[in-house]
């Protein structure tokens, strides 16, 4: 047995990273702020895949299942004797497979921000805050506890407020990393709700604990119902909410496409390839609870994931903003996601959904961060993000353009890349479980083909735009990580996914079945050869059948007008008939009664004051008069007497 | 010489060498390092305190020494400190070392406001040191004063009636703290306590009757807990703070609106306990509405200490809320809360006024984009506010959860119910920091005069990072301090007797 101890250093170079950049940064040559990122990533990736071997090859099993190993763990608060929480390394499948995801898309991601940022002012900040995100995102992932879940959880969401503000000057950025903020936030403030009622149901923050399929935690459960359902299907819900903000299902969905407005490699880091599917990679961590004492909340954890995937994929046909498109089009593979795991068992046969959830999360990462960082070179060369005015771009940049092919193909699932295997094995999944749920992935698969191809035919093919700058291939520092994401994307399929993450940590078989992927292919295909006939040359048909669909299509276009609906609750509920009516009451009202006794006690001094007027004859004239008043009392008494 | 009469005798010599100094430098210079010692003795006091701990004595209260005052009514000058004072005193010392740096440039009656600061800061450490209820009484009202001068000499904006706003309010306050203290002292005799006493330890010896509980906790809690911003008696924060020059706004935001806190916690919840269970859900209400009111309130201003006077609302309200828990966990979280806010709201108010200095506005519609042109201040702005909603790593998350954690542990739904909709205010706190974070620091620069300020200078660098360095050393290590504090709070917890729930 190998000691992990090493795998501590992950997050703490990081963490010295981003102090280091952070405070020095301004000091230096702004490129060796760069280059400090990348050196300190490139080794957190080298220790990351030494850990990944060890793992998985090496050390990792016992007795045929993988162990949930904690090479390290120190308590940073104690509430009481039983609730402390621990800053600590957790290693299990899921944990390490995240870690060679995070920093793989991340060096990647450094490499090409190199060239991506040269002319930038915040060059340093920007490095900085990429150190940052990335010791949040591998503190999240190798978490021991949910409360350090929740702590970097909350630092991840900070990273990614800072990050979207990149152009801090620009109006659009700032409200937009507020949006992605406070979204966040709110459903963090599910997540939060949930972990003190799971605290008190279970008396534990520990996940070996609490996901012990033997331990007290499940076989226990909670006897007490709320509403008809268990308090323990609550506190999961309402964790749910959390990863739901996090990965932006939907009706949380809204701060991810505005959060396009931050540069594009933190695009495709953050809002592609890792922060957005720690939402799932929670759900997988907690997923024995979910799977084996709460099979409601996880139900819903499915249907929200098709929900969303669906309306999603919808958004992104009608979209002309490329990272838009992207966006939305991340919406609705996290949503993949999510349903992999909402239609998956606990342990055995039964666990194919969560295997191939992980599983897409792995591809996805790699794909999307692709499509993203190709995105970045478009928009680079031609200074524009609409897709609108772009066009016959295969000609200036090759490079891309083949790149861009490849992710294309991954994520609409063609084989051999590696969406298809992934994807084909959640609609397997589902397909078992749920029909209905089957048969909308299946729409989905359909949808996504056809409007990642019409971004591709757009930008690539289509018109022969006239540009005011010739495009030119982006700079080599910028190629290799596209080529490098490229080849990924076009391997990663072959992996034998199941043999190492699980639910339960042993092997699954993953049968191929010919009944799921054949069906699955030619929808995707249908989809690639619509967006062809459409897109390739320049037509007016796109514009006659969006014209055609009339106000459907001017729905999904304004994205269901879920935006609006969010600003009406904002600015007119919350802003207007409670913040305002609140500063009123406590000016007026509060306030007022305050002045008010002070106004009545000056009142009556004024009244009183004739008093203390000073004057003796006064003084003399009401001590006489006193005088006489008693007297004629006393007599009057005595008289009586 | 016991160790705390130091905190005493320092401001002494301090104001001695303030009122011989010749030139204005003379006695800043005098005044810092008067204060400078302060800080350095009350974080070794700190030390002191841990060492003498780990040598095995378990006194309820360390370093005591009581002088006989007034014999024949056996009144007392007794002084000594637990976990929870001597946190609160370093608390104090570090908010009046960068207050005094935060004034260098005062110009105006230098002498006078420098000697009223550090009177005022001597009322504050005699009040956390006293264990005498009319010797802490005398401190409280020791500070409460000077903010008067303080606020209408130096002050701005309406000031005088702020002023007067204030010290009412405040000595109304003390009225019934009167009364209350009073009463305690009348009703010491009982079984086992032959004479009248004020002495704390004495008094939480003897077991009042709930009739006589009953009569004064809420007056006490009140008296205190109108310091500490309790709604409805909260509104001489915003004028007072708006008004106050700044190192005074640090100070009263900072340490004076803890006393509240603590005094609702030493004095109102451990010498009668039973009031406390069987009133408390008065106060829960109360503070529940002050922690969601306050954040709701702050939403809309525009003036940035207002904003930040709301924010201290509906933070304090949090310190209330926590102590009525009667709950370890949150009344360790109550005082965390206390020096996390003292720390980061001492931050902002420092903050807002250099940056008042250099705008001459607060008012954040005619801000913008400061961060290009104060780069240095504006990131600071941005750690406090990072610290105000809670960022883990900071040291508002610490105090939060601790209350959040422990008040949720609590069997009755209603307390439940409470925390939840306590729990909320992270949201709401979340809008309204990075509102006026967008509005002041972020997008294009509005007014072109703010094209040419310029960035902080080395007393401003100074003291924001001292606060800083607080504030992250309190977010990234807290178990030490959390350890000290938790251990001096069995004995108030167990006469709330609730200890044996766990």
């Amino acid at each position: 047995m190998e000691s992990f101890g090493y795998t501590v250093l992950i997050p703490v170079i990081l963490f010295f990273s981003f102090i280091f950049i952070g405070l020095a940064g301004g000091k230096m040559n702004k490129y060796l702020s760069g280059i400090i990122g990348t050196v300190s990533l490139l080794t957190v990736t080298v220790l990351s895949y030494y850990t990944a071997y060890s793992y998985f090859f090496v050390y990792g099993k016992a007795g045929g299942v993988y162990q949930k190993i904690i090479p390290f763990q120190t308590e940073w608060l104690r509430f009481s004797e039983k609730l402390y929480i621990e800053m600590g390394v957790l290693l299990d499948p899921i944990s390490v497979m995240m870690l060679v995801v995070i920093s793989t898309v991340s060096l990647m991601v450094h490499i090409y921000s190199i060239g991506y940022m040269k002319e930038d002012m915040g060059y340093e900040r920007f490095f900085s805050f990429l150190s940052l995100f990335t010791f949040s995102m591998t503190g999240l992932v190798i978490a021991t506890n949910i409360f350090q879940t929740y702590v970097f959880w909350e630092l991840v969401g900070v990273s990614s407020y800072l990050l979207i503000g990149h152009y801090y000057d620009r109006p659009s950025a700032v409200a937009a990393s507020k949006k992605a903020f406070i979204v966040t936030r709110f459903a963090d403030l599910g997540f939060l709700i949930g972990i003190l009622i799971l605290s008190n149901i279970t008396g534990t923050f520990d996940f070996k604990i609490l996901t012990d399929p033997d331990g007290s935690a499940i076989t226990q459960g909670s006897s007490v119902a709320f509403m008809g359902l268990s308090v323990m299907t609550w506190a999961l819900i309402l964790v749910f909410m959390g990863c739901a903000g996090k990965s932006a299902m939907f009706p949380l969905h809204i701060w991810l496409p505005d959060a396009m407005e931050g540069p594009t490699p933190v695009s495709a880091l953050i809002h592609a390839a890792t922060m957005v599917v720690a939402g799932v990679y929670l759900v997988a961590r907690l997923f024995p609870l979910y799977a084996l004492s709460a099979p409601v909340a996880l139900h819903l954890v499915g249907y929200v994931g098709a929900f969303t995937s669906l309306f999603a994929a919808a958004i992104a046909c009608t979209q002309t903003d490329i990272k838009r498109i992207l966006a939305f089009s991340t919406i609705s593979q996290i949503g993949f996601m999510m349903l992999g795991l909402g239609v998956s068992g606990y342990g055995g046969e039964n666990g194919l959904g969560f295997m191939a959830s992980m599983f897409h999360l792995f591809n996805h990462a790699m794909f999307k961060a692709l499509l993203f960082l190709c995105a970045g070179s478009i928009i680079h060369a031609v200074h524009n993000n609409d897709m609108n005015f772009t066009g016959g771009l295969r000609k200036f940049m090759p490079v891309t353009h083949i790149t861009f092919l490849i992710a294309c193909l991954a994520i609409a699932g063609i084989p051999p890349f590696s969406g298809f295997f992934s994807k084909d094995e959640i609609l397997v999944a589902a397909f078992e479980h749920d029909k209905f749920l089957s048969v909308v992935m299946f729409a989905v698969a359909g949808l996504t083909a056809f409007y990642m191809f019409r971004l591709y035919f757009t930008v690539f093919w289509n018109k022969d735009t006239q540009y005011q700058k010739t495009p030119h291939e982006s700079p080599k520092v910028m190629a290799y990580p596209l080529m490098f994401l490229a080849a990924a994307s076009a391997l990663t399929g072959f992996i034998p996914f199941g043999n190492y993450v699980t639910a339960d940590g042993s092997a699954v078989e993953t049968p191929f079945h010919w009944n799921v992927a054949v069906p699955a292919v030619a929808v995707s295909f249908a989809g690639i050869l619509l967006a062809m006939k459409l897109y390739k040359k320049e037509s007016d048909m796109p514009a006659k059948i969006s014209s055609s669909l009339g106000e459907l299509y001017k729905i999904v276009y304004k994205k269901f007008y879920i935006d609006e609906i969010y600003i009406f609750v904002t600015k007119n509920i919350i802003f207007k008939y409670i913040s305002v009516p609140v500063a009123w009451f406590d000016r007026k009202v509060v306030d007022n009664t305050m002045n008010g006794i002070a106004a009545l006690t000056n009142f009556v001094s004024v009244k009183i004051k004739s008093f203390q007027s000073g004057q003796l004859q006064q003084y003399a004239y009401v001590m006489v008069s006193g005088m006489i008043v008693l007297i004629l009392i006393a007599l009057y008494f005595m008289k009586t007497f | 010489m016991n160790i705390l009469t130091l905190f005493l005798i320092v401001p002494v010599l301090t104001v001695i060498a303030i009122l011989i100094s010749r030139t204005k430098e003379q006695i800043r210079v005098s005044a810092a390092v008067g204060m400078g010692i302060q800080l350095i003795q009350s974080i070794y006091l700190i030390f002191a305190y841990l060492a003498e701990r780990s040598r095995g004595n378990i006194d309820v209260m360390l370093f005591t020494k009581t002088w006989k005052w007034f014999e024949s009514m056996n009144i007392q000058f007794s002084i000594g400190v637990d976990g929870i004072s001597v946190s609160l005193i370093a608390l104090t010392g570090i908010v009046i070392f960068t207050g005094v740096l935060t004034s260098w440039h005062v110009d105006y009656l230098t002498k006078e406001f420098f000697i009223s600061l550090i009177v005022l800061s001597t009322g504050v450490f005699g009040f956390f040191i006293s264990l005498d209820l009319f010797t802490m009484f005398l401190f409280f009202e020791l500070a409460v004063i000077p903010m008067y001068l303080l606020i209408g000499i130096w002050g701005s904006g309406p000031k005088e009636y702020a002023a007067m706003k204030l010290t009412l309010m405040l000595m109304g306050a003390s009225a019934l703290l009167l009364v209350g203290i009073l009463g305690l002292y009348v009703n010491s005799v009982q079984t086992g306590n032959p004479e009248f006493t004020f002495n704390i330890v004495d008094l939480s010896r003897i077991d009042l009757p709930i009739e006589v509980q009953r009569v004064f906790f809420p007056m006490v809690f009140v008296g205190f807990g109108v310091l500490g911003a309790l709604f409805p008696f909260h509104t001489w924060s915003p004028d007072g703070h708006s008004s106050a020059p700044t190192a005074v706004s640090m100070l009263h935001a900072g340490v004076l609106m803890k006393m509240g806190g603590y005094g609702c916690l030493r004095v109102a919840m451990y010498l009668m306990p039973d009031a406390a269970n069987e009133m408390g859900w008065i106060f829960i209400i109360l503070t529940t509405i002050s922690v969601v009111y306050g954040a709701f309130g702050a939403i809309v201003q525009k003036d940035l200490k207002y904003i930040n006077a709301y924010s201290s609302v509906s933070h304090c309200g949090l310190v209330l809320f926590a102590i009525l828990m009667s709950d370890k966990i949150s009344s360790n979280g109550a005082v965390l809360q206390m020096i996390s806010h003292g720390l980061m709201t001492a931050l902002f108010f420092a903050l807002i006024g250099m940056i008042y200095e250099r705008t001459h506005t607060r008012d954040i519609r005619f801000m913008g984009g400061l961060m290009k042109v104060l780069p240095f201040l504006a990131v600071c702005y941005m750690i406090a506010g990072f610290a105000s909603l809670g960022l883990p790593g900071l040291s508002g998350f610490i105090a939060e959860m601790n209350i959040f954690v422990g008040a949720f542990q609590h069997s009755e739904t209603f307390y439940r119910v409470a925390t939840v909709i306590v729990c909320s205010s992270i949201v709401i706190t979340a809008v309204y920091i990075l509102r006026v974070v967008a509005a002041l620091l972020l997008g294009p620069i509005k007014n072109e005069e703010f094209n040419f300020l310029k960035d902080a200078v080395w007393f401003e660098k100074a003291s924001t990072v001292i606060l800083i360095i607080a504030i992250a050393g309190m977010g990234l290590a807290p178990l030490w301090l959390s350890e000290l504090i938790s251990e001096s709070l069995n004995p108030i917890i167990q006469k709330l007797s609730l200890l044996n729930i766990y």
